[in-house]
């Protein structure tokens, strides 16, 4: 018997490919949320990049294609919501749940248009990201336990995963490292004072939903392009929520945020595993209980059981120029 | 911005309808895109929802809901909390008046059931919306994530709950069982024959009662000062005396209440039995309503009228027209939202302009 064979190997396995989605997104609202921008409307975003970089990837048969387009949607999308944050300084909560819920029919709409399937788009097929087999794969294959790590553990995934889990150290740099950052975060903190430091408080938040928009469209891509391999309805299925409390469970930092990426992430491996499964004592529990699992853990992690956060102090409050 | 310095014509009229404007030009431009007439479309729907009596009366239909989902998602809104969950209490509220109808409906008189129902829906509405506004109120986990996670789980529940619990044996639908005719809502159409073949039920009146109560007591009385003092500044409030944690729960199972209240019209008035995924969006729905309608009776009430028209109007549409699918009517909420709700004030400056060059 392989490694393989044991479920404790797919769960971790399928751990690894479910984070991605997750982390993207959660990358995202941490420099939105940094910089003082609620960022609610992660789920639209990562809809919308998901429908259009299937649409666009089926389209040109190429995914790189795919996921550029995917970006520029997020990006926009991101902007609009600027716009209305930071110019217009309207209700940002309301902003997201609109995005959220336009994108929601929208993505439907259009995808009904071109492919005339329920609101799905067809499989990709050839033009999906495909897996990267790292080198020597097969000579360490046939090794217990390391050769699973290898091939199959480290190596094996699309390059967004690999992309995913390098933003974290990065992310975490920019944050605390560097003189963007720092401005960021002096935004999100006390705007009043990065404003009388001579830091443009709009054009820090605009940039900051600028990166906000690119690495959630990566969410979107990596959930439509390389998880699924098409665009279904609804696809994102609260995805971006998760992300989102993954956030708060990290208390606005990276490397916790990511921990809380990888524990939802975690929850779903596990969640497909007992699916159809006789457990000792309590039997099989049905697929629309199990449905649950993320959903009830997420209420848990906001009650506050697991962890106490702070929010940054000037989250959600538009900023108006003392005169 | 500034849009205390506008009179209140123009804040509480002018701009609402510049913003929906502003949301239908948008949808028109995408119907445009989709390749279809928006002017052509506009008028299939204006005469499927309104011209005809009976068009008007599903109409009025679809509203008696919306009306209840409105005053849910407004009233915690006068509290300052964002209740995206009325699509889940509305959920839940159903299968209050689905379990209270099952015990009851063959024993009981109609006009005993009626109330026993709303009882129902109205108390199970409640309890789904308890919790998040436990969490608000005594742990801060915010209320927007919660309530919509709530929406989340409710779909997942109550899909178990009816195709383990109440698919009569020998079904594969996954529905209740009918309930007794004793159980329906009184049609208005016996007396008004010209609404025609509908299910257009005294709901409606019940709507209109709930929007006059919620009126009276937002704007008129003791409580509704606190509620909106709360809504307004929490320190505030909090230092007058207001017991702010208090007041969020209360809110909050009243927010729910209302949305279990939306139920009522569509299981008891239309369907006359539970079935998978009955709220369709209703929930959804109120927010935009809330947002559009300013929190003011008249203006849920006009609001839940046009959502009740696009409902309407939006099927038959979407019948001749199949490139705009009903679909496209979500995608139009969430431009209402953007613009009625986001960018409340964007034509704000426009319109202090306008006056100040005048005046």
């Amino acid at each position: 018997m392989t490694f393989e064979d044991l479920h404790i190997a797919s769960v971790l396995v399928s751990t690894v490919r479910n984070a991605p989605l997750l982390i993207f997104a959660a990358m995202a609202g941490l420099f939105a949320e940094r910089s003082g921008v609620i960022d609610i409307g992660l789920e639209g975003k990562i809809l919308a990049s998901a429908f259009v970089s299937a649409a666009v990837a089926f389209a040109t048969k190429n995914p790189w294609y795919g996921v550029a387009a995917g970006m520029a949607v997020s990006v926009a999308l991101a902007m609009l919501q600027a716009y209305v944050a930071i110019s217009q300084k309207g209700n940002q909560l309301v902003a997201g749940i609109a995005i959220n819920i336009a994108m929601s029919g929208l993505t439907f709409v259009v995808a009904q248009y071109f492919f005339q399937q329920g609101g799905r788009t067809p499989d990709l097929g050839e033009a999906r990201l495909f897996d990267v087999i790292l080198p020597g794969s097969a000579a360490i294959e046939g090794v217990p336990f390391i050769g699973w790590l290898y091939a199959h553990l480290i190596g094996g995934h699309s390059v967004l995963v690999y992309l995913a889990f390098a933003l974290v150290p990065l992310v975490h740099w920019v944050i605390y490292h560097s003189r963007f950052g720092l401005r960021l975060r002096s935004c999100g903190e006390n705007p009043h004072a990065a404003d009388a430091a001579g830091i443009s408080v709009e054009r820090q938040r605009y940039l900051a939903m600028l990166i906000a928009g690119v690495l959630c469209s990566f969410s979107g891509a990596y959930l439509a392009i390389v998880q699924s391999g098409f665009f279904l309805r609804d696809m994102s299925a609260g995805a971006g929520y998760l992300a989102l409390t993954a956030m708060v469970f990290g208390n606005w930092r990276p490397f916790y945020t990511f921990l809380g990426c990888l524990m939802f992430a975690l929850f779903q491996a596990i969640q497909i595993q007992i699916e159809g499964v006789d457990l000792p004592v309590i039997g099989r529990i049905p697929g629309s209980l199990i449905q649950m699992v993320p959903y009830l853990v997420t209420v848990i992690v906001l009650a506050g059981l697991m962890a106490k956060s702070v929010a940054p102090k000037a989250l959600g409050t538009p900023f108006v120029k003392s005169r | 911005m500034n849009n205390q310095d506008l009179p209140r014509w123009a804040t509480a009229f002018v701009m609402p309808v510049l913003n929906l404007l502003s949301a239908l030009l948008v949808a028109a431009l995408v119907i445009y895109l989709l390749g279809e007439s928006p002017i052509e479309s506009l008028g299939i729907l204006v005469h499927s929802a309104v011209l005809n009596p009976e068009g008007l009366s599903y109409t009025l239909f679809y509203a008696s809901t919306f009306i209840f989902t409105g005053l849910a998602v407004s009233i915690a809104m006068q509290a300052g909390l964002f209740n995206i969950g009325a699509e889940g209490q509305m959920y839940f509220g159903g299968l209050g008046l689905t379990v209270a109808m099952l015990a009851f409906d063959n024993s009981l008189p109609w006009w005993l059931l009626i109330p026993i129902g709303m009882l129902g829906a109205a108390l199970f509405g409640a309890l789904w919306s308890f919790l998040p506004g436990y969490l608000q109120a005594k742990r801060g986990s915010h209320i927007v994530v919660t309530t919509i996670m709530f929406n989340f789980i409710a779909a997942s529940l109550m899909n178990f709950i009816i195709v383990k619990y109440l698919v009569p044996v020998g079904e594969q639908n996954p529905a209740s069982r009918a309930f007794a005719d004793a159980a329906a809502m009184p049609l208005l159409n016996q007396w008004f024959p010209i609404l025609g073949e509908t299910p257009f039920n005294i709901s409606f009146l019940i709507a209109i009662a709930a929007l006059v109560i919620y009126g009276v007591v937002v704007q008129r009385s003791a409580w509704g000062f606190k509620l909106r003092a709360t809504g307004l500044n929490q320190h505030a409030a909090h230092y007058a005396g207001i017991r702010i944690s208090k007041m969020i729960i209360t809110v909050m199972l009243i927010s729910g209440a209302l949305a279990g209240l939306g139920s009522v019209n569509s299981i008891m008035g239309s369907t006359h039995y539970l079935s998978l995924n009955f709220v369709n969006g209703a929930g959804f729905v109120g927010i935009a309503i809330a947002l559009m309608g300013r929190q003011h009776p008249l203006g849920i009430f006009l609001s839940a009228v046009l959502f009740g028209a696009l409902i309407q109007g939006g099927f038959d549409l979407s019948l001749e027209k199949p490139n705009i699918p009903t679909e496209t009517f979500i995608f139009i909420q969430g431009l209402i939202i953007l613009f009625c709700g986001a960018m409340e004030n964007f034509y704000a400056p426009a319109i202090a302009r306008l006056i100040k060059r005048k005046g």
